[in-house]
């Protein structure tokens, strides 16, 4: 500006500036009368056209969604199905007085302050002349009541639609999970175009993990509409394609005696087929009823879930990280045999407690008066704490925590389900990271009887267990048994997924462990000795007890003095047979004492009922002559096919 | 100073402006309320959005033209430094990167863009003499080629097309010789093949659909088509507000940001298009004014250039809708839904209030 005003000729510039501007009004007017002309075009001349086509433009595309796919358990049982469910839907257009009606509808069907809230967000919301729910899950009574008083309401009509149903309720709720409404959040991470008609998605357990297995994919309607938007007829149509159904490894059975053995207590039971990972049994208690959560849970319901002490909706099996107590025990002292440590090889003198090198402080061992001479079969047979204390100073933590790494303690065993925790396998490493604190000498001691930091969950201890009964062969834990695709009917099977195996250096070391773990229960001094009356089968084990309650040097632990939610937690890990292992299994029972008493009687209860399953299914292979793909009889073709020509005895 | 005009001088508005803005905006509320299917929460998030963008353009309109001059080299500067970090740490939505996050908010460079580049030009012209030479024009058109490039590659054919415009019109009031314009204009007809390699896939479909919508019905021909059978069966009267029923049946897509425009036409016809046109002509030349009544160079330049970039947005928009031009993805201003645009409209206006205010406190 200050050179403007001593330079330039302002006056000369103002005025060029100015006839520019002139220029362009002309210009603005020119194109808006350009603009005009071409409104002209086709709002006038060309509007009888246009007026045609939008009269005939009444075709509209309908998506269509498609049926999920259903789950079964590994023997064909019905986990999750669809069900057809009636709701009470209304018309705003067609109704004059909408709290009216309401009063009226009322004195026929029953309608919770809940589902009104709900009606009257949607009705601000949709088109006059959608279909809005009102009340969803009609009885079949209310169904027939409506129908007779239907003429009195023009606008009000019953829809049938599908619904998701878990017919089996609580059981193995953790594991199947369940479907909810599509929510906000949820709505930015799938892919809109193939959820259109979708409602409701997979939100937790097998529901989520498999949700694009289970989706399908959408269908379309050409529908011709009225000029209000009302369907008339269906011109044509791409139907959808249903979602696959999917056979889960877990026998429900079996998943089912696993919950009720827990009786009253919560706790977690992990069952795995060692041979494949398999898992046979998820188990999680407190359960929850999945059928809740499909329309939308009630609120204070929902509350009271969230604020129970008792987390019925924290899956314990896969989340839930627990001290392993003396459940580790045959992990060490398989890493001292590996290792070659000489202290494995020597008895020592246990007179019950430890203590290291000129400290004060005993570290205890379960029993008082100590076990005397102990030997590595009988340190693991009567789970000598003193002993592993040796054991964890001979070997040392950071040899201790590689050794279990290797059998998946640590980290996630990469299940295929969302919300896997990943325990703890502690390290001066981690311990330096995580709370930037020293590792202290004591530590490893306590670490040698899986106390201290280290934490596992059930389905960790399950599957190092099933590591350990097969020599070192590690597969990764698997949920989905096949999936039958929907148009083929055509069953694809699932592999096993080997991860990182683990090389004996010598098959006697693991036979030694597994043969001190055989004579935890079957072994007349073993901890577990009481559950192997009756068996027919020989079975390996260990126990543990979890302390959560720290003791005094001088005081004695005594259960009734504790608070329940205090007490100790009782573990058991186990396998059978023992010479050609069919099921592996790691049982936590919270705050229910000690592992021997609390844990090891529902691992026979568990392996019982499995083993005679095989069994009876063994004679009935041999009696009909089943589908080669294994396909469940029931489902996928008549029974008779399979049993023809064989009378059965 | 006269009585009626001291409010609004106080507060730096031009009051003519401010009522055709007012007056477009409730007007955008009412068809929006058609368009977004009768639903209140839209409107009101609307109208707290106008009400955020009103508070912008009186922000901006206390600003004396005098500090946007000093101030318009490092604007730009900053501008141009924003395009470049959107290209490598700006969010991605829908295929395109053109966001940037500072904390909880997130804004568009591009926008701002559009306010620095005519000042930036204004601001080189202001040193020199008029008519501008050859050299002179190239340097202005360097600075308002590099951010466009860079909107280019975001990629954001609109944003870019209109910033080139808000660049070239300082130009051209400026003075640039007429035989430079046909020859710029020659070489852009010669640049088109080049332009068609850079583009993406779907600007390519966009342009190809122009030509022929009729080729891909149900595809990317489809707003176009379902556009014109909404404007088409509207007539002179229109179908009556809310009783459109290629906007209410979910024919036409987008109907209530880009396409909205179909949807007035249909429902207030040929005369309502009309009223809208000349509302938007009001603004328009109330601009123009005040670019010619305005005391110095910068401020004729920027007003006018801002004002014909408005336009630019009107003509675009309504072009695109009614199968004139190809669908650039340009709103339509203070009619469509949304609010990253508006801001940038307004926050303009303010400056052209400024400009207007200003002027007399300066010849006191």
């Amino acid at each position: 500006m200050k050179h403007a005003l001593t330079i330039k000729d302002i006056a000369q510039e103002a005025q060029l500036i100015r006839s520019r501007v002139v220029f362009c009004c002309v210009l603005v007017a020119v194109v808006s009368l350009l603009l005009l002309a071409r409104m002209f075009q086709l709002q006038v001349i060309e509007h009888e056209h246009f007026a045609t086509l939008s009269e005939d433009n009444r075709v509209k595309i309908v998506p269509v969604p498609p049926t999920r796919g259903l789950v079964f358990d590994r023997n064909g049982t019905v986990l999750a199905q669809n069900t057809p469910t009636y709701s009470l839907e209304v018309v705003p257009e067609a109704i004059e007085d909408i709290d009216s009606l309401l009063v009226e509808l009322r004195n026929i069907v029953e309608i919770p302050e809940e589902e009104e809230a709900q009606f009257r967000a949607l009705l601000n919301k949709k088109r006059r002349f959608d279909s809005i729910p009102l009340r969803s899950r009609l009885t079949e009574e209310e169904v027939a009541r409506i129908s007779v008083n239907r003429h009195r309401f023009p606008g009000v009509d019953v829809q049938a639609r599908l619904s998701r149903d878990y017919p089996l309720g609580e059981i193995g709720s953790h594991l199947i999970g369940y479907v909810g409404r599509i929510s906000e959040e949820e709505l930015q991470s799938i892919d809109s175009s193939t959820y259109r008609a979708t409602t409701h998605i997979g939100k937790t357990g097998v529901e989520q993990a498999f949700e694009d297995l289970l989706h399908g994919e959408i269908g379309f309607q050409h529908v011709e509409t009225n000029a209000l938007g009302r369907t008339l007829r269906v011109l044509q149509r791409k139907d959808p394609v249903p979602g696959s159904s999917l056979y889960l490894t877990v026998d429900i059975g079996l998943q089912a005696v696993a919950e009720q053995a827990l009786g009253e207590n919560n706790g977690a039971i992990v069952a795995i087929d060692p041979g494949n990972g398999e898992v046979l049994a998820l188990v999680s208690v407190p359960n929850y009823d999945p059928n809740l959560f499909v329309d939308g849970i009630n609120r204070a319901t929902y509350q009271a879930m969230l604020q129970s002490p008792d987390r019925p909706l924290f899956n314990r099996a896969l989340a839930g990280r627990y001290p392993p107590g003396s459940t580790v025990k045959p992990f060490f002292a398989l890493a001292g045999l590996e290792q070659n440590i000489d202290k494995v090889r020597r008895s020592t003198w246990c007179r019950g407690f430890f203590q290291l090198p000129g400290r004060e402080h005993r570290y205890r061992d379960w029993k008082k008066g100590g076990h005397g001479s102990v030997d590595l079969p009988k340190a693991i047979v009567e789970s000598c704490d003193v002993y592993f204390y040796e054991l964890a100073q001979s070997l040392g933590i950071e040899r201790m925590h590689d050794f279990m790494v290797r059998f998946g303690f640590g980290e996630a065993t990469g299940i295929r389900l969302k919300g896997e925790g990943s325990g703890l396998m502690p390290s001066p490493q981690w311990k330096r990271r995580a709370r930037n604190l020293p590792w202290y000498p004591g530590e490893t001691l306590i670490t040698g009887i899986g106390q201290g930091f280290m934490l596992a969950t059930p389905l960790q201890l399950a599957s190092a267990t099933a590591t350990l009964s097969m020599g070192g062969l590690r597969l990764r834990p698997r949920v989905l048994l096949r999936r039958v695709d929907p148009k083929t009917l055509q069953p694809r099977e699932t592999s096993p997924e080997p991860s990182s195996p683990i090389k004996p250096v010598l098959e006697a070391n693991w036979e030694e462990i597994i043969e001190a773990m055989r004579n935890v229960v079957h072994g007349p001094r073993g901890t577990a000795r009481r559950i192997s009356n009756g068996a027919g089968y020989q079975m390996a084990g260990k126990t543990g007890t979890a302390q959560l309650f720290g003791v005094g040097q001088e005081k004695k632990y005594r259960e009734k003095d504790v608070p329940k939610h205090l007490r100790d937690h009782g573990l058991f890990i186990a396998f059978a047979p023992v010479k050609k292992p069919r099921i592996a299994v790691a049982i936590v029972v919270e705050n229910g004492g000690s592992g021997s008493r609390s844990a090891a009687p529902i691992a026979r209860k568990v392996i019982d009922y499995y083993l005679s399953r095989l069994r009876e299914r063994k004679t009935e292979d041999s009696l009909m002559l089943t589908d080669v793909r294994g396909l469940p009889l029931d489902e996928s073709r008549p029974r008779r096919t399979a049993t023809m020509g064989i009378s059965r005895p | 100073m006269r009585e009626d005009g001291s409010i609004s001088q106080r507060l730096h508005l031009d009051l003519p402006l401010l009522i055709g803005l007012i007056v477009l905006s409730a007007l955008g509320l009412v068809v929006l309320y058609s368009a977004g299917g009768e639903s209140t929460s839209l409107v009101i998030r609307q109208a707290l959005r106008l009400a955020a963008a009103f508070g912008i353009m009186l922000l901006v309109a206390q600003v004396a033209p005098r500090h946007l001059f000093h101030w318009a080299p490092w604007l730009y500067i900053i501008g141009l430094g924003l395009l470049v970090a959107v290209l490598f740490v700006g969010d991605i939505a829908q295929g395109a990167q053109r966001w940037l996050r500072l904390g909880p908010v997130s804004f568009q460079p591009s926008e701002l863009a559009k306010l620095t580049v005519p000042m930036m030009v204004a601001y080189y012209f202001v040193d020199r003499l008029m008519p501008p030479k050859t050299f002179q024009v190239v340097i202005a058109a360097i600075i308002a080629v590099v951010p466009t490039m860079l909107i280019v590659r975001q990629p954001d054919l609109g944003t870019s097309l209109l910033i080139a415009c808000s660049g070239l019109f300082v130009l051209f009031l400026a003075g640039m010789r007429w035989r430079l314009i046909l020859g710029l204009f020659i070489a852009l007809s010669a640049s088109a093949p080049a332009m068609w390699h850079l583009m993406h896939d779907y600007q390519r479909q966009r342009v190809l659909t122009f030509i022929n919508p009729e080729q891909d019905p149900l595809g990317a021909g489809y707003h176009i088509i379902q556009s014109k059978i909404a404007i088409g069966s509207g007539g002179v009267y229109g179908k009556g507000w809310l009783n459109g029923t290629q906007s209410q049946l979910d024919f036409l897509p987008e109907r209530s940001t880009d396409f909205i425009f179909a949807v007035f036409s249909e429902e207030f016809g040929l005369l309502g298009v009309a009223l809208l046109v000349a509302l938007y002509l009001f603004v328009v030349f109330r601009g123009l004014y005040i670019a010619v009544q305005a005391q110095d160079s910068f401020g004729r330049l920027l007003a006018g250039s801002l004002t014909l970039t408005f336009f630019i947005y009107v003509f675009v928009n309504i072009g695109m809708v009614s199968g004139l031009l190809p669908v650039v993805g340009l709103p339509l201003p203070l009619i469509s839904y949304g609010g990253t645009s508006l801001v940038t409209v307004m926050a303009s206006f303010g400056v052209l209030m400024s400009i207007q205010t200003h002027r007399r406190l300066l010849s006191d």
